[in-house]
């Protein structure tokens, strides 16, 4: 069984290993190849060495984006973790209509980014209208809680599961053995609990942050980076480098300006990754 | 051993995640192959042709045009229109592709710099010879490069009744200072009359491009004309106050609080107007579908005065801003059945009946025939009249990014219309413009 399956490994392997090449590998070594090019299209690519990215660096835009975009994901990664967790610890109590609740929760997961952003345009824009305040697109505090609050409430649910799922894991025997020591629900929580859902955190964590640092479709559907760019996350940056300039120096520092992204949320993420890992104990 | 079949399972659904966010952007093409060729044919029957549509208003009909010459000729003929928008981005994926477009359009001098690399020179081909004017030619040097194919007309779309009904007419109106009075008293009025004078300005993606773009060509084309230029690396704003005033009259005389227009769609001003909320609405020739149940008769076609000197024998405001391209990296048999296709558009009894009747258009080719939309027939009377049109000089814009600057910024001074507001304005205006150029010569 054991010799079969060795042989006939990279008959299993080979679909996803080829849908892998071809929709990731190649793809994404072309485009680090085209951000040291000038080009229009990717067929017709001149090479000019490290020029985009000078021109990236000279950009006060990218900055900006990178700047509004780092106190997008601190703020939204907390927010999500605390209330999701807090919403798993209750929805793990037993309370009625748990399961009701929890899918409610999971529900606006499951609705496009684009839809949500625009849903969420039309309340917010209704709220700040009947407060007589400046809407969306002239408001930079509005379009960053706006963010922050359709962030939130995208992604609570989902993460709200995995932690779920993580407490769920964790051995009645121990919290049991806790209390018969004469721990308190507090000290429960956090000397027993939140150590062993670690896995859990780390996973969320990572999901959360590494998708506020991405973030597109919901930035271009709420505020779309108006008023003047000052709501512009850095994935809205590269796409309106890209398609909102002329000539087609552009494409190419647009693309440079991807790969950086690429190598900062690589780099926050495994650094977030390392952290957390360290602090997960073994059952 | 628990906990690390979660982290697993955890592990595959963030690759899942992950995988997701990197989704390529499928194009939103609508496409609609013509039906394949038949064997008999020409020639030139080894090629065929590919066009990236640029208007989605006029999709059916290219489709129905390109199926009726696939059945004269056995010449398959491809019509793919871009969603609006987005033709672009559209553009730039389908050039990038091994059967790319051997037609598709750019918007003028500053498209055309993205794509000149692939433009066939198309000074030698017989559609350029059916031109009424070499204006219509957009040049490189001597090289054509593309060819316009259709005149389109803006102005401020009035409804005559209601205008009648507010105690004015359309004669009284004859520059800047004339239409401030009407307006004015329109909207001292309105809640009487029951309607306001302008449909909201919104500025919304769908609709701003009708203020950052086409209203903006006004004061640009009065210093292009006064300093006797046309192109410019460093606009000078002289115009710009006049800028204000035309904005200051739209969003304040209009059927919503200046504040709310940054929320406001370009189906609002539509259904303002429609509805018979408001007089005035500023838009193209294009817009007759939309407006239509207004009624013929009902519809007139006012000059956007801006208070500029001279300005009682200013007209509409026409030009182009769709010119053919034909890729020249195509292979040589698709180019010439490309060719070949234009010139039957421009020149047969069905391709000018399309052009004219289905879709509306006024083509400067000599073939032509009589556009059926009732605003052509109100732009063609200006022209008529002895009026002098404005040019479309937006074209020369440097940048889209240039137009969402001045976009922004009017937005922030509709919402709170104090000197500094403007002033911001015309930063976005005057120094956008020279960066912007800079940047995209650069």
């Amino acid at each position: 069984m054991e010799k079969a399956l060795k042989k006939y490994s990279p008959v299993f392997i080979l679909p996803t290993l080829a849908a892998f090449i071809i929709g990731f590998l190649y793809p994404f070594c072309q485009g680090l190849y085209l951000s040291f090019c000038k080009f229009t299209t990717v067929r017709d690519a001149a090479w000019v060495g490290l020029s985009n990215y000078a021109k990236v660096f000279a950009d006060a835009s990218f900055g900006n984006a990178f700047r509004f975009t780092v106190a997008f994901a601190v703020v939204s990664t907390l927010l999500i973790n605390v209330l999701a967790f807090t919403l798993a610890l209750v929805l793990t109590r037993g309370i009625r209509g748990t399961n009701a609740f929890r899918t409610v929760f999971f529900m606006p997961n499951l609705i496009g980014g684009i839809v949500l952003g625009y849903i969420w345009q039309i309340l917010i824009n209704g709220v700040l209208s009947n407060l007589a305040k400046p809407l969306l697109a002239l408001n930079t505090a509005a379009g960053y809680w706006g963010l922050i609050i359709l962030m939130c409430w995208q992604q609570i649910g989902y993460m709200m599961i995995i932690y779920i799922a993580g407490l769920q894991s964790i051995p009645g025997a121990l919290t049991e053995a806790a209390e018969i020591d004469g721990a308190n629900s507090w000290q429960i929580l956090w000397k027993v609990k939140l150590p062993m859902v670690m896995p859990a955190v780390t996973i969320c964590l990572f999901l959360t942050l590494t998708n506020s640092f991405k973030l597109f479709d919901q930035n271009l559907a709420l505020t779309g980076g108006e008023p003047n760019h000052a709501t512009e996350l850095l994935a809205l940056n590269i796409y309106n480098t890209f398609y909102a300039r002329s000539g087609p120096q552009w494409k190419g520092i647009g693309q440079s300006k991807a790969v950086i992204f690429f190598i900062l949320v690589v780099v926050i993420a495994l650094v977030q990754l390392r952290s957390t890992r360290s602090r997960e104990v073994q059952q | 051993m628990k906990n690390r079949w979660l982290s697993l399972g955890l592990c595959g659904i963030m690759t899942a995640s992950l995988l997701a966010g990197c989704g390529s952007n499928s194009s939103t093409a609508s496409s609609a192959g013509s039906a394949s060729a038949s064997a008999s044919g020409s020639a030139a029957a080894s090629g065929k042709v590919y066009y990236l549509n640029f208007k989605p208003e006029q999709d059916q009909q290219w489709q129905d045009l390109a199926a009726k010459y696939t059945q004269e000729t056995g010449i398959p003929v491809t019509v793919v229109t871009a969603a609006s928008g987005q033709y672009e981005t559209t553009l730039t994926a389908e050039m990038g592709k091994s059967d790319a477009p051997t037609l598709f359009q750019v918007n003028g001098p500053v498209g055309l710099k993205n794509w000149k690399d692939y433009c066939y020179d198309l000074s030698g081909s017989d559609v350029y010879k059916q031109l009424t004017s070499d204006d219509f030619a957009l040049k490189d040097g001597s090289a054509v490069d593309g060819i316009a194919y259709v005149i389109e007309t803006y102005g401020i779309i009035y409804n005559k009744a209601l205008l009648e009904k507010s105690g004015h007419s359309v004669s009284e109106i004859t520059n800047f200072a004339s239409l401030k009075s009407v307006v004015d008293d329109i909207t001292a009025n309105s809640s009487k009359l029951g309607f306001a004078a302008f449909t909201s300005a919104g500025m919304d993606g769908s609709s701003d491009w009708r203020f950052k773009t086409h209203l903006a060509n006004l004061p640009i084309y009065y210093e292009y004309k006064a300093d006797g230029i046309g192109f410019t690396d460093a606009i000078k704003g002289t115009y710009l106050d006049n800028y204000r005033q035309i904005w200051d009259l739209y969003i304040n005389n209009s059927t919503c609080s200046p504040k709310d227009l940054s929320a406001k769609t370009g189906d609002d001003a539509v259904s303002e107007f429609v509805n018979g909320k408001a007089v005035f609405y500023q838009n193209g020739t294009w817009a007759y579908n939309d407006i239509k149940s207004v009624g013929d008769d009902n519809l007139g076609m006012l000059p956007i005065y801006i208070g500029a000197q001279g300005e009682e024998n200013q007209g509409l405001c026409t030009g182009s801003e769709n010119y053919w391209c034909v890729n020249k990296n195509a292979p040589a048999e698709d180019i010439q059945a490309t060719l070949d296709f234009l010139n039957w558009v421009v020149t047969s009894d069905e391709g000018t009946t399309a052009l004219a009747q289905d879709m509306g258009f006024v083509s400067p080719f000599k073939a032509a025939k009589e556009s059926t939309n009732p605003l052509v027939k109100i732009a063609n009377q200006y022209i008529a009249d002895g009026k002098t049109s404005v040019d479309w000089c937006f074209a020369t814009m440097p940048s889209e990014e240039w137009k969402n600057g001045v976009g922004s910024a009017l937005t922030a001074y509709a919402a709170d219309q104090t000197d500094a507001k403007w002033a911001a304005v015309v930063s976005a205006f005057v120094d956008g413009w020279a960066s912007e150029a800079k940047l995209a010569n650069g």
